[in-house]
């Protein structure tokens, strides 16, 4: 797929308990403005385990055609297996535009599916839109960790892409919408490359995860111990909300790595971010410079945090932060 | 599949294959530094690159930081030879050579002008170019993504390339027998997987931040091999040009300053912070 011969858009639709993934909505929201736009298709791809209710979400959603790969052996993602699944229907359909979730799966699958069928893959895509004359996919993406963002076109079909999460509307459900569903289960084959899995675990993180979290509290280099974190999470829980970190107070073990929040850590996007005694390293904002509303409380009025912040308190976070537990309790 | 290893006889161990000197491959890039303060930041729109502040050197990508000290931690427990390669129009020697001092044992510079134009798939082309020319390798490990095109993309284009397996976001990398072992994150926990040698595995800030060098390696850095290669060296097809058209780089604008909340004491600006919060209503 050399050449621009692609028609029509093609989601991949993640799925978490049996039902369509919140990334998989937003997918099917762009896919569906992008295929508009082309006056094109829709279709989506579904790959995993007891599907039957996503597949008609999907349908609701807005795709005219579901390709659907359901098996007990797919239940937990593989490369091989799901790379399978997605080239066969590629190969098929041969669509101008895949699209799928800025996720560990999306950001695994992504450059295999594009390395297969010869193209490009542009990963974690903010923005996406039809140029209304080359009628080819404009990709807004973030480089130097966020600091910058690119607009960039890909040559060769399909053009391949990851969304970032919550950075696209969702699609509108609707119940009358009908669509087709093709099984492709049939185009799985045993896994070739080798790769086993010897065992999954799962660790259950205690209260909100912050991929998750409508509030993070975010500690930096200032917060100075691990207690000081604690003091965070007290904030965290009247909020409801998830505590993250900067870089330093990780590699201090004063916070997990888990909550390394930055272009070396997690990319977060809450309505609300609380950025304490945080200095504003280019590349800590760029993991959250996407939050719809982001606080700085730094005793440093000169703290490059204040740059992005919409709300600033510049004063010493040990007063700040038990005087705002005690206003919210 | 690897052929030509090199054994030796290790004192300590009656089995050959366990003396077995393993190769690995650590995949490093040459960035602008990502912890620069957010207002030193500045982009040539026209050309769509970043300007590098003055007196800011470039810095290792810190993911192939991480990449690197799992090879380190592998070779910790056993024989192994860590080759670093890295790419680049114009690579600095003091900065590049950081990872010998860390504990790698030898460099390959891959450097070109043609270089400055390459996409992921170029640059992953030259890079397996150039380990096919380096001879067997067990293991090879890449960032998860470089800290400035952020695209995540070289490792598995250079296995696809190499016709090996890519095992992504590793936080944990260890090498049994002629197997990986990889502890690879999930959002709600990790897998473990295993794939036979040869194979890429990109890594995770998880695995942990690269050691500080030690005395002995730092003196060392003069006496290990250093190769530069260019594209004619490699061999490569310039013909080739990138996929992707760039057409616009800018700074987003963020919208609005920043309004710094006054009041007598710390009481009376959290109270003022949460009646703005709640005037946004995201609490």
């Amino acid at each position: 797929m050399k050449d621009q011969t692609g028609m029509g858009v093609l989601v991949h639709c993640e799925i978490s308990d049996g039902r369509l993934a919140p990334v998989a909505m937003e997918a099917l929201g762009a896919g569906g403005r992008l295929a508009a736009a082309l006056g094109q298709e829709l279709s989506a791809i579904l790959i995993g385990n007891g599907l039957g209710e996503a597949v008609q979400e999907t349908i609701a959603y807005g795709a005219a055609k579901v390709y659907v790969a359901d098996d007990p052996s797919l239940q937990d993602y593989s490369a091989d297996a799901y790379l399978q699944a997605m080239e066969a229907v590629t190969q098929q359909s041969l669509p101008a535009v895949v699209l799928l979730g800025q996720t560990p799966v999306g950001r695994d699958l992504a450059p295999w599916l594009a390395l297969r069928l010869g193209t490009g893959a542009t990963m974690d895509c903010m923005a996406l839109e039809i140029d209304s004359d080359t009628k080819r996919l404009l990709m807004t993406r973030p480089v130097y960790g966020g600091n910058a963002q690119a607009v960039q076109m890909c040559r060769t079909d399909p053009q391949v892409a990851t969304i970032r999460l919550k950075s696209m509307a969702p699609a509108e459900r609707d119940e009358a919408r009908q669509g087709q569903v093709i099984d492709i289960s049939a185009a799985i084959q045993i896994p070739e490359s080798g790769v086993t899995t010897r065992e999954r675990k799962i660790e259950p993180t205690a209260g909100v995860k912050l991929e998750d979290a409508r509030v993070i509290v975010a500690g930096g280099r200032g917060i100075g111990s691990a207690a000081g974190f604690e003091q965070l999470a007290e904030l965290a829980a009247v909020l409801d909300g998830a505590v993250g970190a900067t870089r330093p107070p990780c590699d201090a073990k004063w916070a997990a790595d888990s909550q390394q929040i930055g272009i070396t850590g997690k990319i977060v996007s809450p309505d609300l971010y609380i950025a304490v005694a945080v200095s504003g390293a280019s590349q800590h904002v760029s993991g959250c410079s996407s939050s719809k509303v982001i606080v700085a409380i730094n005793k440093d009025p000169e703290a490059n945090i204040f740059r992005v912040a919409d709300y600033g308190i510049v004063d010493d976070w040990k007063a700040v932060v038990p005087a705002l537990i005690s206003v919210l309790a | 599949m690897t052929v030509g290893r090199i054994s030796c006889i290790s004192e300590s161990s009656e089995i050959w294959s366990e003396a077995e000197l393993k190769n690995i491959i650590v995949c490093m890039k040459q960035v602008l530094d990502p912890e620069i303060p957010l207002s030193l930041f500045r982009i040539d729109p026209e050309a769509r690159i970043a300007i590098p502040p003055k007196a800011t050197p470039p810095v290792l990508s810190p993911f192939d930081e991480s990449a690197l000290e799992a090879a380190l931690q592998i070779k910790d427990a056993k024989d192994a030879t860590i080759t670093v390669i890295s790419l680049g129009k114009k690579l600095v020697k003091a900065v590049v050579t950081a990872s010998l001092a860390a504990g790698a044992d030898q460099l390959v510079l891959l450097q070109d002008a043609a270089f400055d134009e390459f996409d992921t798939g170029l640059t992953a082309s030259a890079i397996a170019t150039a380990i096919g020319k380096l001879g067997p390798y067990d293991l090879i490990l890449c960032g998860l993504q470089a800290a400035d095109t952020n695209t995540g993309q070289v490792g598995t284009r250079i296995a696809g390339l190499l016709g090996i397996p890519c095992i992504t976001a590793a936080r944990k990398v260890g090498l049994e027998d002629d197997k990986v072992v990889v502890e690879r994150s999930l959002p709600d926990g990790y897998e473990v997987l295993e794939v036979p040698c040869p194979a890429v595995v990109t890594t995770t800030y998880e695995v942990g931040s690269l050691r500080e060098p030690g005395l002995e390696a730092f003196m060392s850095v003069g006496q290990k091999p250093i190769t530069t290669w260019s594209a004619a060296d490699l061999g490569l097809e310039l013909g080739d040009t990138n996929r992707f058209e760039m057409l616009t780089m800018e700074t987003p604008v963020h919208e609005g300053q920043c309004e710094i909340l006054e009041g007598a004491g710390v009481e009376q600006k959290a109270e003022q912070l949460l009646a703005r919060l709640r005037e946004t209503k995201v609490i």
